[in-house]
């Protein structure tokens, strides 16, 4: 599926069908067992290969025919967690990509003044990500092949790794909209700078950021790699932010998976979109040309939020507190109102019922009631947050939370919404802080010569 | 890479540093051919007057007559401010000479009075024709250019040290704290040369948790956490002694040491990974806080090394000359807005986001320093 047929004049018409047409980064298809073997310079076969000759390296340099070939050969079932996910297509990979295990998320401040120099770098790092999700090395000459006065094209730490299921999802934030690269005129109404909410205590060199690229594998080795590389091909035009890990998914974005658990023991976010919601998807999820902001359609918006949870006054509390926070039972994750013998997580909340005493059983401030759909005029998020641990303190906690990523059509009807909801009565807030704050527009997939960012510096 | 001498060599020697006063009788033998008669150079404190602007190209005399107060040096810089020749230690009324070779092209003659900073400069254009270089020749040109920066820096390393060791053996701590950092300076901008003789290095510029165990802590910032920790340096004088004998054995063997055109690249961008993991964090002077000094020093000596490979860089890619110009002036760009009437603020004074800018302008800077060796190596 090509990007184009879903850009640009695209109208009312043609999203409809992209609506029906099953998502682009639905389980990509398997290779007949009789491919043809991959040609040029695998991250995983090079081990393998010993030294590779002058003969090898300009065949590998000359042709991007070694990219799309070795991309088409990648494709394996989307249960295979080493298997590569496509790059291109109508939307970016990442998004209701089947949460992988890992997170390496990192935000950037645009440094270089030039426009030119930006879009340079765009491409240049669109290369080296397809490249990187396809389970090859950053540069054409790899870790080891190039010469050896020269430090390596890669940096090497991926070497017999596969893809992992890498994906790679670029954003832009409001603060490149201003008036160094001429791009005020199309900033998205819909990027809003997201409002100061009770209770934040954010920290600046936490939050913010011109660019940001999250990737996501199942081998933190591979997400770590290719930020690394992507910053390091960054130098002297972007400066990393910051950046957060992430581990244990804390979603689902597929029926196929389980909902986890957060660090507080509890699943939540059941409600989440998921890639089977076609339209729902087209409701809540991707933008459209007709939102006002034709160089997103298909895109999506992305609030990032680092949640720092107090997870030691959290353990000190007791199990029907905890329940009682969440609305939730800590077990199945089943709702409060569900029968406990044998309710289950996606029974349906009955915030309706009250007890005896004429209390709702999910109280007014639970987490699940102030977070639903249902009190939040059906707005919801497409959930792919993380937790984090990132040692501890120094006052001997941790310093721990949840790593909040939610992907949505307008920030401005779902996520600013939801918060304020949260942000003021949530019984949670007793046991968490957020302490980082950005937001994103990540535009549309790319078309087969496209590169990342190219239907907004068109 | 083995670099074969040409046999055209440019003969830039530093000849005729014949002894002051004795005024100018030219011995003329290096620039018999060239007509007109040697470039007058009147240096003072606050000028520096050529008598010639447009030369021939070939072999140029210069004259140098210091009639200031402070000790003078005399460049001549190629662009990117490679160093073409240099005379150091003019005193107040000596007149010395410099003979050069410049092949057509445009160049700068600078006074340094004081030996301080980018000194007087003025334009001098040679026109003419001049033989173009093969590669082998620029890149010997190039480390021949180089060791004349290494000269002019150990030159006055020694000299700086001396007044340093002094100050520090009469007790006179103020003086040894204004002196510190200048006398590091020369050390800094050759460091991956200085560092390059087995334990000499250590024993003059270890830090402290640097020291292995059974070896004595000496060198300059063993005195530097006297001067300003434990504010006594009346037992040093010792170490003192052992500093300037080191930095004595360290400069005679900069000075005769052959460097290859890979050691350049390599040495500017090691300057570079210096300020990286040392200077950024404020670990190098940790009692002082006066990293900034040995940031800029690092940063010029990076650029020197450069500057003379500029020749050879601008034949094979010339982009990425133009891009460390460009990443070389906005390092500086961030140490100029922190200078101050003596010097550099002390790291401690730097806030979070200003380390953080330099951070990323280091960065920025040594990704493009990190292509050179190979570009240097091409054949
Ligand atoms: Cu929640």
């Amino acid at each position: 599926m090509d990007a184009s047929e879903g850009r640009g004049a695209a109208g009312p018409a043609a999203e409809v069908s992209e609506a029906a047409a099953p998502p682009s980064e639905a389980p990509p298809i398997k290779p007949p067992a009789d491919a043809p073997p991959r040609r040029g310079f695998s991250r995983r076969r090079l081990l393998g290969a010993g030294a590779v000759g002058i003969a090898g390296l300009g065949a590998a340099a000359a042709g991007g025919y070694v990219v799309s070939d070795a991309r088409s050969g990648a494709r394996s079932g989307g249960s295979d967690t080493a298997a590569a996910i496509p790059f291109r297509g109508t939307h970016q990979a990442g998004i209701v990509t089947p949460a992988q295990d890992r997170l390496h998320f990192v935000s950037f401040d645009v440094t270089t003044e030039s426009r030119a120099d930006l879009v340079d770098l765009l491409r240049e790092w669109t290369k080296a990500a397809e490249r990187m999700t396809a389970g090859e090395a950053a540069g054409a000459l790899g870790a080891v092949d190039g010469p050896i006065e020269a430090p390596p094209q890669d940096t090497g730490e991926a070497l017999g790794l596969p893809a992992s299921q890498l994906t790679l999802t670029i954003g832009f934030g409001p603060s490149l909209f201003d008036r160094r690269f001429g791009l005020a005129a199309k900033r998205p109404a819909a990027l809003v700078d997201l409002p100061a909410f009770p209770g934040d205590d954010l920290e600046a060199a936490r939050s913010g950021g011109d660019i940001a690229i999250q990737a996501c594998a199942n081998d933190p080795q591979v997400a770590v790699h290719a930020v690394r590389n992507l910053a390091r091909i960054g130098f002297g035009a972007v400066a990393v932010r910051w950046s957060q890990l992430g581990f244990g998914r804390t979603s689902s974005t597929s029926r196929g998976q389980a909902t986890p658990r957060n660090l507080f023991g509890f699943k939540d976010g059941t409600a989440n979109l998921k890639a089977e919601d076609a339209s729902l998807l087209e409701q809540q999820l991707w933008a459209g040309a007709a939102d006002g902001t034709p160089w997103m359609a298909n895109g999506s918006y992305l609030v990032a939020r680092r949640i720092r949870m107090h997870i030691e006054t959290w353990d000190r509390t007791s199990l029907d507190e905890q329940q009682a926070i969440f609305g939730r039972f800590k077990g199945t994750g089943a709702p409060k109102t569900s029968a406990d013998a044998d309710s289950a997580e996606f029974d349906d909340f009955e915030f309706d019922t009250v007890t005896g005493a004429s209390e709702p059983v999910i109280a007014d401030n639970a987490h699940t009631r102030l977070a639903h759909p249902d009190f939040n005029q059906g707005a919801r998020l497409l959930r792919r947050g993380y937790n984090f641990v990132d040692g501890s303190d120094g006052l001997g906690r941790l310093d721990a939370g949840l790593f909040f990523l939610a992907y949505q059509r307008d920030p401005r009807k779902q996520f600013i919404p939801i918060q304020q909801n949260l942000a003021r009565v949530d019984a949670m807030n007793e046991y968490v802080k957020h302490v980082g704050s950005a937001v994103f527009a990540c535009p549309p997939g790319l078309s087969r010569d496209g590169y990342w960012g190219d239907t907004l510096f068109a | 890479m083995r670099i074969s001498r040409p046999s055209t060599v440019l003969v830039l020697a530093l000849v005729g540093v014949t002894l002051a006063g004795c005024g100018s009788s030219s011995d003329d033998k290096a620039s018999g051919d060239k007509k007109g008669g040697p470039v007058s150079v009147a240096a003072t404190d606050t000028s520096c007057k050529l008598g010639d602007t447009e030369l021939d190209a070939g072999t140029s005399t210069f004259e140098i007559k210091n009639t200031g107060s402070k000790v003078t040096e005399f460049y001549v810089y190629a662009e990117g401010d490679r160093i073409m020749g240099e005379v150091e230690n003019i005193g107040p009324g000596l007149t010395r000479k410099l003979i050069v070779e410049l092949p057509a092209g445009s160049y700068q003659g600078a006074c340094k009075p004081g030996m301080k900073g980018d000194g007087l400069r003025t334009a001098l254009k040679v026109t003419g024709a001049s033989e173009s270089l093969g590669t082998d020749a620029q890149l010997a040109e190039a480390t021949a250019s180089y060791q004349r920066y290494v000269k002019s820096q150990t030159t006055a390393l020694i000299a700086k040290t001396t007044e340093f060791v002094a100050a520090v053996k009469a007790n006179d701590i103020e003086k040894a704290k204004a002196l510190f950092p200048v006398a590091r300076t020369y050390w800094e901008r050759i460091e991956p040369v200085a560092e390059s003789f087995g334990d000499l290095d250590p024993r003059t510029d270890a830090r402290e948790n640097d020291v292995e165990p059974g070896t004595e802590w000496t060198g300059f910032h063993r005195i530097e956490k006297d001067l300003w920790v434990t504010k006594d340096v009346s037992k040093d004088g010792a170490l003192a002694d052992q500093l300037l004998k080191d930095v004595q054995e360290v400069v005679t063997k900069s000075n005769s040491v052959k460097l290859s055109p890979l050691e350049l690249a390599n040495g500017a961008k090691g300057l570079l990974d210096e300020v990286a993991t040392g200077k950024i964090t404020g670990e190098e002077d940790r009692y002082s806080h006066t990293d900034l000094w040995d940031f800029q020093a690092n940063v010029e000596g990076s650029k020197a090394a450069i500057a003379a490979l500029r020749p050879t860089l601008e034949d094979r890619n010339p982009a990425l000359v133009k891009e460390l110009d460009t990443r070389f002036a906005a390092v500086q760009k961030l140490l100029d807005a922190q200078t101050t009437d003596d010097g550099f603020k002390l790291y401690t004074d730097l806030t979070q986001a200003e380390i953080k800018q330099f951070a990323t302008a280091v960065d920025a800077l040594s990704e493009p320093l990190s292509q050179v060796a190979a570009v240097v190596a091409q054949k």
